[in-house]
C-alpha cells in the first residue's frame, strides 16, 4: 500500500491534496512527469500529474478534482490509509528552459499541474507571469504558492468574487499586448480553456505548452487509449506527452473522445453515492 | 508370421476429447470453455502414448519437456510424479496446456498422428498442473544451493517467468519487475479469461514467488529505474518486456469512440476486468456490432469476447481468404462455434462516425480477390475496384499484430536495436550487444506465441546460468 501522509480538502471539499508516501517515484519524478492510482482491487487505473515531490521524506503530492466514482473513492481515503497502487514517474518532464519572459496560465486543478513548471521556470531565471482562475474565490487554489513561483501573478474568476472579473483569457491576452517580449506562454487547465488560451497565443504567435488528460489504461504507451492528434498525427499522451506544442493539438477530438464512458461514469458515481458504505458498490464489498 | 503367435491385437483407444461448455452457453459467460479431463480420462488418454525409444513429439517442444516421460506417470495414476517431471523443464504447465500450439509443435510430430490423432500431450499437461494445483500437496521441485548471484527479469510474462523458473531451480536469487499492477503479461492483460482463467495465472507466479522469487509490481523500468541502476544491483539483467506498442490501421476515423487497439480492449476486459462493470470500475464500450480486424490468436480472443459482452454480431474482418487465416485452427473452430461472422477478402478503408457524438457508426471496407503469393508466400490480396460497401458497427478492434514499444529500449544506452526497434539478440544465448544483458520473447522477435517466448526465455536462462557460474 502506498501510505497517505498529509490529507488536505480544498476548493469546499472539492479538491483534495494527498502527499503520499512513494520513495522510488519522488527520487526520479521532475515537473510535468504524472502517476497512475488505483484505490483498491476493483479501482479504474487514475492518472494524475504529480503537483509536488519531496525527494527527501520519499512523497510525492496530487491533488485532484471530486468529478466521479473513482476520484470520489480517493477521496474517502484518510491519513493513514492509501492506494494500492501508484506507478511512475510516467510521461515526458517538461522541457525546462531560459527564454526571457514567460506567462503561465492555470484554472481549476490544473494550476495543481502548473505549479511545479512555473517553479522550475523561475528558478532557472525567467520573468515570469501567471494568471490562475477559477469559477468562484472559494474554488481557487494555491494562491501563495503561485504567487512565490510568479514575478506578477494576475486572479480571474468567472463570477467577480476575487480578482477580474471573467476568464483567464483575458488576462492572457492583455498581458501579451503589454509585454512583446513574453517568449513561451505555458496553459494547463481544462479543455476548453486550454483550447482558448492556444488561440490568443497563436495570434500573437507565441509557444504554448499545454498539458493533455486524456483517458489512459497502462500508461505505458502499450494501449493506445489516449492517442491525440497533434500536427495530424497520432500521439500517445502517456509517452510522447502528457504535454504538447498546444497549436498543433486538435482540441475538438480530444474533447469528445474524453466522453467516451459519460453513460457509465455516470452509471458508476451514482450507484457509488447510493451505496457508498452499504455494502453493494466496488468500494466496500 | 503365422497367425497363431501374433499377440492379441489391442483395442484401439481413440483420442480422449476433453468435455466442454456447449458453444450456445458459454458465448455469453467468461468461464473457461474446456473443462479439463478427469483422472480417468486422462489415464486413459495416456495409455494412447507409445513411448516412442526416440520421441518426436519431444524434439517440437521449445523448452523440451520430456513428454513421454511425464505422460507415463499419468498413465500409472502418479500424478505427483508427473507434475514434478514437467516443473523439470517448464515452470508454467497449467497455462502451456491451454495456449500452446501444440498441433504444430508436440502433438504435430506424435507418430501416431500419421495414421491417426496424435496423443493429446496439450491436454494431459494441463491435466497435470491442474491436478497438483487442485488436489496435490504443496510440494516444490528442488533447489540448488544458493549461489549469491543476482539476477534482474524485467517483465513478468512467459519469457520472463520462465527465466525466473529456471534460475531459481539453479539457485540464483531472482528480482522480477513488473510494469502492470499483477504478474502475468499477455497471460494476465491479453488471453481472455474463458481461455486462460486468472486464478491459474496468479497460481502459476505465486507457484515461483513460494520457489523464493521477488515479484515487484508498478516498477516500470526505463522510467522509476533504468537498466543501468539494475545492473549496479544485479549480477545479471534479463529483459522479456514484450512487444507492447498498439498497430492502428492508419485510416480515417480512428478517433471514434468506440474504436479500440486489440491491446486496450483485451486489457479493459481482462486485467481491469471491465466485463464485470460496474462491480469493477472500468468500463468499456460493450457493443451490440463489433468487427474485429485481423485474422490472428489475439482478433480471435477479441471477436469471442465481444460476444461475452453482449454483441449481436461479432465479426471478423480480414483481406486473405480462411486458408490464410494466421490464428490456430481450434481457436477459428470456436469462434465459429459461438456464432463469430467471418468477413474474409475484405479491407477497411475508413471508419464513419457521427461527429456531434464522436461515437463510431460503421466501416467502409473494399473486396479483395486473391493474386499471386508475396514473400511471407501467401497469396496476395488485391483490392476489387469500386466494391466498396458499409458494414454498420458500433465498435471497432484493431488486432493487426503490434510494434516495439520504445519506453525501455530508448532509456537503455548500448543496447543494438534492428530497424523495426526490437532489441538485437543471439538466437542462441538471448545475448545482447550490452554486457551483462539478455532479452528474449516478443521485444526481440516481434509478436509470436507464448512457448516461443519461453522457449526464448529457457535459452537466455541457461546462457545467464553459464555466465554466473564459469564467467562466459
Amino acid at each position: 500500500m502506498f501510505e497517505i501522509v498529509e490529507r488536505q480538502e480544498m476548493a469546499q471539499g472539492t479538491i483534495i491534496s494527498n502527499w503520499i508516501k512513494a520513495p522510488k517515484i519522488a527520487a526520479k519524478a521532475k515537473p510535468g512527469q504524472f502517476v497512475i492510482l488505483r484505490a483498491n482491487e476493483k479501482g479504474e487505473r487514475i492518472p494524475l500529474t504529480m503537483a509536488d515531490t519531496d525527494p527527501a521524506k520519499g512523497l510525492i503530492n496530487i491533488i485532484y478534482m471530486v468529478v466521479g466514482k473513482s476520484t470520489a473513492l480517493f477521496k474517502t481515503l484518510q491519513v493513514g490509509q492509501g492506494y494500492i497502487d501508484v506507478i511512475g514517474p510516467l510521461g515526458q518532464p517538461t522541457h525546462l528552459e531560459k527564454v526571457g519572459k514567460v506567462i503561465c496560465v492555470g484554472g481549476g486543478t490544473g494550476i495543481a499541474v502548473l505549479h511545479p513548471i512555473t517553479r522550475g521556470l523561475k528558478q532557472i531565471g525567467n520573468f515570469v507571469y501567471s494568471v490562475i482562475g477559477a469559477r468562484s474565490k472559494d474554488l481557487l487554489i494555491l494562491e501563495d504558492k503561485m504567487k512565490a513561483a510568479s514575478d506578477e501573478m494576475m486572479i480571474c474568476t468567472d463570477d467577480g468574487t476575487y480578482g477580474h472579473k471573467g476568464f483567464v483569457t483575458d488576462k492572457l491576452k492583455e498581458t501579451l499586448e503589454k509585454d512583446k517580449d513574453i517568449k513561451l506562454a505555458v496553459c494547463i487547465g481544462p479543455v476548453p480553456m486550454m483550447k482558448f488560451c492556444c488561440k490568443v497565443t497563436k495570434e500573437f504567435g507565441v509557444k504554448t505548452l499545454v498539458s493533455l488528460n486524456p483517458i489512459m489504461v497502462d500508461g505505458t504507451g502499450m494501449c493506445g487509449c489516449c492517442r491525440v492528434k497533434v500536427e495530424g498525427k497520432m500521439q500517445f499522451a502517456c509517452v510522447d506527452g502528457p504535454e504538447f506544442e498546444g497549436h498543433e493539438v486538435d482540441w475538438d477530438e480530444l474533447d469528445l473522445r474524453l466522453r467516451s464512458y459519460m453513460v457509465e461514469e455516470k452509471v458508476s458515481y451514482d450507484q457509488f453515492k447510493e451505496c457508498h458504505g452499504g455494502g453493494k458498490c466496488s468500494c466496500c464489498s | 508370421m503365422s497367425e497363431e503367435v501374433k499377440a492379441p491385437k489391442k483395442e484401439k483407444i481413440p483420442r480422449q476429447k476433453m468435455p466442454e461448455q456447449p458453444a450456445n452457453e458459454r458465448r455469453r459467460n467468461f468461464e473457461e470453455v474446456p473443462y479439463g479431463y478427469t483422472p480417468e480420462l486422462a489415464m486413459k488418454e495416456a495409455e494412447r502414448c507409445i513411448q516412442c525409444k526416440d520421441p518426436r513429439c519431444k524434439q517440437g517442444c521449445p523448452v523440451e519437456i520430456d513428454i513421454p516421460g511425464f505422460i507415463k506417470h499419468i498413465k500409472e495414476g502418479e500424478f505427483e510424479a508427473a507434475i514434478r517431471n514437467l516443473w523439470e523443464k517448464n515452470s508454467l504447465p497449467a497455462v502451456c496446456g491451454r495456449v500452446c500450439p501444440q498441433e504444430v509443435q508436440c502433438e504435430g510430430l506424435c507418430i501416431l498422428g500419421k495414421k491417426d490423432e496424435p496423443v493429446a500431450i496439450g491436454n494431459l499437461e494441463r491435466f497435470a498442473a491442474d491436478y497438483q494445483r487442485e488436489h496435490g500437496k504443496q510440494i516444490l521441485p528442488p533447489k540448488a544451493d544458493p549461489t549469491g548471484k543476482k539476477v534482474a527479469v524485467v517483465g513478468a510474462g512467459p519469457a520472463g517467468l520462465t527465466v525466473a523458473g529456471d534460475l531459481l531451480l539453479k539457485g540464483h536469487d531472482v528480482h522480477i519487475f513488473e510494469a502492470l499492477h499483477g504478474p502475468g503479461g499477455v497471460l494476465l492483460y491479453g488471453i481472455p479469461e474463458f481461455r486462460l482463467p486468472k486464478a491459474i495465472v496468479f497460481q502459476e507466479c505465486n507457484f515461483l514467488e513460494r520457489m523464493g522469487a521477488t515479484i515487484e509490481v508498478n516498477a516500470v523500468i526505463g522510467r522509476s529505474e533504468t537498466v543501468d541502476e539494475l545492473l549496479e544491483r544485479f549480477d545479471a539483467v534479463f529483459l522479456g518486456v514484450g512487444a507492447g506498442l498498439p498497430v492502428f490501421l492508419k485510416i480515417p476515423g480512428e478517433h471514434y469512440i468506440g474504436v479500440y487497439s486489440a491491446n486496450e480492449y483485451l486489457t479493459r476486459s481482462n486485467l481491469m476486468k471491465a466485463y464485470e462493470f460496474p462491480v469493477y470500475d472500468t468500463p468499456i464500450v460493450k457493443g451490440k456490432s463489433v468487427a474485429t480486424f485481423g485474422g490472428g490468436n489475439v482478433a480471435m480472443d477479441c471477436a469471442r469476447t465481444a460476444l461475452r459482452l453482449g454483441a449481436d454480431h461479432s465479426y471478423i474482418i480480414y483481406r486473405r481468404s480462411m486458408a490464410e487465416l494466421p490464428a490456430r485452427t481450434a481457436e477459428v473452430h470456436h469462434a465459429e462455434e459461438e456464432g463469430v461472422e467471418f468477413l474474409l477478402l475484405n479491407n477497411p478503408t475508413r471508419f464513419l462516425g457521427d461527429d456531434a457524438t464522436g461515437r463510431l457508426t460503421g466501416v467502409e471496407v473494399l473486396k479483395m480477390e486473391l493474386g499471386e503469393p508475396d514473400a511471407s508466400g501467401r497469396r496476395r490480396p488485391v483490392p476489387i475496384k469500386g466494391s466498396e460497401y458499409t458494414v454498420e458497427i458500433d465498435t471497432a478492434v484493431i488486432a493487426i499484430g503490434s510494434g516495439s514499444n520504445p519506453l525501455l529500449t530508448k532509456s537503455t544506452p548500448g543496447l543494438a536495436l534492428n530497424k523495426w526497434g526490437y532489441i538485437v539478440a543471439d538466437p542462441k544465448t538471448g545475448k545482447t550487444m550490452k554486457p551483462r544483458v539478455w532479452a528474449g520473447g516478443d521485444i526481440v522477435t516481434g509478436s509470436a506465441t507464448v512457448i516461443l517466448a519461453m522457449g526464448a526465455g529457457r535459452l537466455a536462462s541457461n546462457s545467464i546460468h553459464d555466465y554466473l557460474t564459469y564467467g562466459w
